[in-house]
């Protein structure tokens, strides 16, 4: 049997943090009443026009740069036509035909055979990043047969930004809408939380025979976290193997991913081939974004964007802060990765590190290890832990001096979960867990022990 | 060049608009021979232009919060209301298939 060469792109969706939404003043707020977040604009009643949100643009600029993209800096808005309930105007402003950010990359990282001490670098190139509208949400009611329709949604800026199927399995694709989640979220122009809905991701899988031209691809929706996208992929990845392998065809259509059953299903609404009809947007003219040359000298601040000052202004992006901690610190790779992964464990690592002379290298096993596990197996965010930074850094301290034992400082910790305010050197002299240092006394209690276990004593002498 | 059978029905299934009548499609044909004028002019190397407004400034908005919260008066012209919220039928209903449909289009 003729090996299978599956083919993953992505589209991903990722909602701007911003106060307003894309072309309008109305509020960007997750839960709200229904139509309350609702502008005359937003509800498609004529005579209104679209103002841009220069918040929006800066996000999606930032963004570009930190993907290493090329920043488009003429951009245009179009705007794609097509019906449903939750779109208001009939059709969504977007940008098809120059995007605000082009040919970009992302790197990231897979352990190769789920073990963490091997770690693996790929690049997935990103072909565009453009600004659009979301549209607003759908509750279907099938009992009385309607659709309840709320527009607060409708009109947040989106990023929607683009992967090159360069993917090959469900891992990478996790792993590469992990990182970028990461990237937006420490840029802050997305706060990239999957279960409010402000990253949604739509998968592109095929498969075809090593030199043969690609299969035909189906687009796979409803993936609701980084879990299920990489079920999903795999899925479908599957179930294209299998129709093709019993000579059947893959039809080009759009599946919804079931995470209750694991496995796509054909959507329905989605019948045949779109025709989007794309045209430009007529109310709004190009947007011109400028760099230091080309930065015009009597401009209103206001009405100037400019990349260069961004680019200079960009945080550190994970990588680089990877980088950083193993240099600064001398952990490995996989426990840069591990600090990352959580969100303040970073912060709370150096903070502990700070705080005590024990060596980072030594520190880091308490902090993955004991803390890390107990805040996972009560649901906890670093935020919510119960022992500070500043409590596990004495703990440590009283480790390091010796005055305490491994055993014993595990000991402490789990005292310390119970929040109780003790301090560590307050629970170890009630639980008298200190190491006895004074070679008479620990002479004393070996002798205690021997005089004790007179026979047992004699047996072992004798053998 | 006749528009055909197979486009207007496209058409029609797009943009839910109905031709009604011979009359219509012969309106749609006039329109695009209209149009097509535009061949005439030679457009090699020219920038294509899509607004008159291409070298307006793109005004830039600051990221405040100032419309919002007007529910009653967008609910106000909706014919069916569930507790705020719009009521539409249960997804798109689609256009039948020519064969099924009564149309003008039919008899062409």
């Amino acid at each position: 049997l003729a090996p299978w060469v599956p083919v993953v792109g992505l589209e991903i969706h990722a909602q701007i943090s911003s106060n307003s939404k894309l072309f309008s003043g109305s509020q960007v707020q997750f839960a709200a009443p229904p139509n309350s977040l609702v502008s005359f604009f937003d509800a498609s009643l004529p005579g209104t026009l679209p103002v841009l949100n220069r918040r929006c643009v800066e996000a999606a600029v930032m963004t570009g740069l930190a993907l290493n993209c090329s920043i488009n800096k003429k951009s245009l808005f179009d705007r794609k036509h097509y019906f449903y309930a939750d779109l208001p105007a009939g059709y969504q402003i977007t940008q098809q035909r120059v995007p605000i950010a082009v040919n970009g990359s992302l790197s990231y990282s897979l352990c190769i055979d789920n073990k963490m001490s091997q770690m693996v670098t790929k690049t997935v190139r990103i072909k565009q990043i453009q600004l659009e509208q979301d549209s607003g949400k759908s509750l279907h009611d099938d009992t009385r047969s309607q659709t309840l329709v709320d527009l607060n949604r409708a009109g947040v800026g989106l990023m929607e930004v683009v992967m090159e199927p360069d993917m090959c399995c469900g891992e990478e694709a996790a792993a590469a809408v992990r990182e970028l989640q990461l990237i937006l979220q420490t840029l802050g122009s997305s706060q990239a939380v999957m279960a409010e809905g402000q990253l949604r991701v739509d998968a592109n899988v095929s498969v075809h025979h090593p030199g043969e031209p690609y299969g035909v691809r189906t687009e796979v929706k409803n993936i609701n976290s980084i879990r299920f996208l990489a079920k999903a992929v795999d899925y479908e990845i599957q179930r294209q193997i299998e129709e093709l392998e019993n000579g059947g065809t893959i039809l080009n259509e759009t599946r919804a991913f079931d995470s209750k059953l694991g496995c796509t299903v054909p959507m329905r609404d989605k019948e045949g081939k779109q025709d989007y009809r794309f045209m430009p947007e007529p109310n709004l003219p190009p947007l011109i974004l400028y760099d230091a040359k080309s930065l015009p000298a009597n401009m209103n601040h206001q009405q100037v964007i400019n990349i260069d000052w961004i680019h200079e202004r960009l945080p550190d992006l994970p990588s680089v802060k990877r980088e950083k901690l193993v240099e600064q610190y001398g952990i490995l790779p996989e426990h840069s990765f591990a600090l990352l992964n959580e969100d303040g464990l970073a912060e709370f690592y150096e903070n502990v590190v700070k705080q005590t002379r024990m060596k980072p290298k030594r520190v880091i096993g308490w902090v993955l290890n004991d803390l890390l596990s107990y805040l996972k197996q009560h649901s906890l965010t670093v935020k919510e832990s119960p022992v500070s930074s500043a409590l596990l850094a004495d703990l440590l301290n009283l480790l390091e001096k010796k005055e305490i034992s491994s055993t014993a400082a595990k000991q402490v910790l789990a005292e310390l979960w119970k929040g109780e305010g003790k301090t560590p050197l307050e629970i170890v002299k009630e639980q008298k867990l200190q190491l006895l240092q004074d070679e008479k006394e620990l002479e004393q209690i070996c002798q205690a022990v021997i005089d004790r276990q007179e026979n047992e004593v004699i047996m072992m002498v004798l053998g | 060049q006749k528009v055909s059978v197979e486009v207007l029905d496209h058409l029609e299934h797009l943009a839910l608009v109905d031709f009604r009548d011979s009359e219509g499609v012969e309106r749609l044909q006039k329109a695009i021979e209209f149009a097509d004028q535009l061949h005439e002019v030679n457009t090699d190397g020219v920038e294509p232009m899509d607004s008159v407004l291409e070298d307006r400034c793109l005004y830039l908005r600051e990221d405040d919060v100032t419309e919002g919260n007007c529910t009653k008066e967008l609910l106000e012209n909706a014919r069916e209301k569930v507790e705020e919220y719009f009521v539409a039928p249960p997804g798109n209903i689609p256009l039948p298939k020519l064969e099924e449909r009564d149309t003008f289009l039919q008899g062409s």
